[in-house]
């Protein structure tokens, strides 16, 4: 199948949205800039012009407003941030407007609305550009939240987001942007809410999100050379969680390790790990591993971020616990870190 | 006011007294304790919501806040509709999911509102925004108070809504106290239509308790607005005769005073309407009874429909979320 980046897939979906449905619109901060949001929203601006590829003020807060208002009078706006950090301006109109205004309204009214941010990571980010909300998002019932880990993925979901009648959070790694991946030519429509089994393996599972499927799968094929076969699980949505493809997955393992690139306390993996426990309890046979961010704002230093994300070695690290485990896990915060990060990106942003 | 027909000038005085008859049975009845949400009430600030309204068409749109019902009422909602929401009821105009402070219709153009101040006024200028890219000249209307223009999303939304000449009516209706708290005590300025025309709308001032003003300026912001040429921003001065949230007179808590309410009371937009009217051998004193007595029908028609009504079935609970 033909090859696409990840960006790439973002742009065609965008585009073949556009085309056959003329209610979508584009807007955000610097979507017809020269760069349009790292080459994604270039092609749609070109191709549709600038009535349905709208730049905008840095007004992130009314521009969710404003989006919500165009999708009651029926459009579907498609709003971009560069990055998922700048969504905090915005929580009154998407908590309290967009995630309620259907249910608020008896269903009389609906919001077709897709977000698109990103998640940055590297280079001295810090606190502020690399944060990844996804479980402030996914706690808000009316908000789905989708997290594509490849090519094929951002296309399918995002074209599926596009034809909803709610609103739908798509949160892109930027780490993703430059991989490849087979992507069908012809519009496709991937459901969100159904979990992926991406590698198949009969020791313990790994349920994973976004960025962390990719280091899942560098994890497994470390973990082979030492006859551990993992099954690893891409989440693909945050909200809905798809945990009976886990519980499925774990039926079989009967060990499992959440990767997530978000923090640790209250997160995506902490909610999985409750609905196993409640779904599945009997199956597991040892305690459910984590890896996910320490319970601390991004770091600037470099030296600093390399401790903070967790990768392959941690995963592995993590995996190789639940086999040992007797009681409770070790922490895998705790486990010696590879120096494996750093190196798919560098900057200047 | 030579301008308007005596049948538009009736119809002021209908709707304001549907407004006044629906809010004084909220009034009568709250105390029996079966309308379970808060009721912020728009008694005294009628003129506001009917001026505005009647500027409008069909395919026009609204959107507003807490103090909702009367934008609710004059943009066509039903009577029946709104009691059975606030009653909780299944028959409710949002199922019973909304309450006092959500009402919408958004057959007749009420499009909701939010209970956070502000909350809406975007979501106006969205509204207009699809009109712009879908090439219509409906226009959108969003309801505030005087307490939305200290809330950030306000001056962006002027902002945005001048940069793109969107055809949106910002009407403020300045009642001069957020809650208990003085316009005083929050503004450096007793005039807030000042401020959003630094923001490049046209902006102007009007007598929030004559509702024949309040149409004029609505029609001339409206007309504006259709022929795409942007945004105004109006800023009615009235005042709210009761307590922020409920039912009752609050003149005991101490925030405000005996004669300045006897003041407001005294130019009731309503009561002047009908004097005028009658002055002008528009509207008799017979005729007025009349109405009034449709308006109690109607108001006591929906009330009865509201309590006969069964409450939401606990399926609903997990419906209408995503």
């Amino acid at each position: 199948m033909r090859q696409l980046k990840y960006r790439e897939a973002i742009d065609e979906a965008t585009r073949q949205a556009m085309a056959k449905d003329d209610r979508i619109f584009v807007l955000g901060v610097g979507v017809d800039d020269a760069k349009g949001i790292f080459g994604t929203t270039r092609g749609p601006a070109r191709e549709f012009g600038s009535k349905r590829v709208l730049e905008t003020p840095l007004s992130e807060a009314t521009l969710t407003g404003v989006a919500i208002g165009a999708a009651l009078r029926g459009l579907h706006p498609l709003l971009v941030h560069a990055r998922n950090d700048f969504l905090m301006l915005t929580m009154d109109q998407l908590v309290n407007n967009a995630a309620k205004w259907r249910y608020m309204s008896g269903g009389t009214m609906r919001v077709p609305f897709t977000i698109r941010a990103i998640i940055g990571r590297g280079w001295g980010q810090a606190a502020q550009h690399s944060q990844s909300l996804q479980a402030m998002l996914a706690h808000v019932p009316g908000l789905q939240v989708m997290m594509p880990a490849t090519p094929g993925d951002a296309k399918g979901l995002l074209m599926t987001a596009l034809t909803t009648e709610t609103p739908v959070v798509c949160l892109e790694h930027r780490w993703l942007y430059e991989r490849s991946g087979p992507v069908g030519e012809e519009p496709y429509y991937t459901p969100l809410g159904h979990a992926a089994v991406v590698r198949e393996g009969g020791d313990v599972t790994v349920a994973a999100l976004s960025l962390m499927v990719g280091e899942a799968l560098e994890a497994a094929q470390q973990l082979a050379t030492e006859g551990i076969a993992l099954e690893v699980v891409d989440l693909r949505t945050a909200r809905p969680l798809d945990s009976e493809t886990v519980c499925a997955s774990v039926a079989k393992t009967g060990r499992l390790v959440i990767a997530d690139t978000g923090w640790r306390s209250f997160g995506v993996s902490a909610e999985l790990a409750a609905r196993v426990g409640e779904q599945c309890f009997g199956e597991l046979r040892a305690p459910i591993g984590r890896v996910a961010l320490p319970d601390v704002p991004t770091p600037g230093s470099s030296a600093l971020e390399k401790i903070y994300y967790p990768g392959p070695a941690e995963i592995a690290a993590a995996v190789r616990a639940t086999l040992a485990a007797r009681g409770r896990a070790p922490d895998p915060g705790m486990a010696p870190r590879a120096d494996s990060h750093g190196k798919e990106f560098s900057g200047p942003f | 006011m030579t301008s308007i027909p005596p049948e538009r000038l009736k119809a002021f005085y209908v709707q304001m007294a549907r407004i006044r008859g629906a809010e004084e049975a909220i009034v009568a009845l709250y105390p029996e304790q079966e309308i379970r949400c808060p009721t912020h009430l728009s008694i005294g600030q009628e003129a506001v919501a009917v001026g505005v309204c009647q500027a409008l068409r069909d395919g026009d749109t609204v959107l507003s806040g807490h103090r909702c019902h009367a934008h609710y009422l004059a943009k066509g909602g039903s009577a029946r509709g709104m009691f059975a929401e606030l009653y909780g009821k299944a028959t409710g105009c949002c199922g019973g999911k909304g309450g006092s402070m959500h009402l919408a219709s958004p057959e007749t153009g009420m499009l909701g509102a939010s209970a956070i101040v502000a909350g809406t006024v975007p979501m106006a200028v969205g509204a207009a925004l699809a009109s712009t890219l879908r090439s219509t000249d409906d226009v959108s209307v969003a309801f505030f108070g005087d307490a939305a223009i200290e809330q950030g999303v306000m001056h962006e939304s002027l902002a945005f809504a001048a940069l793109r000449a969107l055809p949106v009516v910002f009407v403020c209706e300045n009642n001069l106290y957020a809650t208990l708290t003085p316009l005083s005590q929050r503004q450096v300025s007793a005039d807030i239509w000042p401020r959003a025309g630094a923001h490049g709308v046209a902006a102007v001032c009007v007598d929030g308790n004559d509702v024949v003003a309040v149409y004029e300026q609505a029609t001339a912001a409206v007309a504006r607005a259709r022929r795409g040429e942007g945004p105004t921003f109006i800023e009615a001065k009235t005042y709210r005769w009761r307590e922020h949230v409920g039912p009752n007179f609050d003149i005991d808590v101490g925030y405000r005073t005996q004669a300045e309410l006897d003041g407001w009371m005294a130019r009731d937009p309503i009561a002047a309407l009908a004097r005028t009217l009658e002055a002008r051998g528009i509207m008799t004193a017979a005729e007025r009874a009349a109405i009034d007595a449709v308006v109690e029908a109607e108001v006591a028609d929906a009330v009865t429909f509201a309590k006969a009504s069964p409450f939401p079935e606990p399926a609903m609970l997990r419906t209408d979320v995503d």
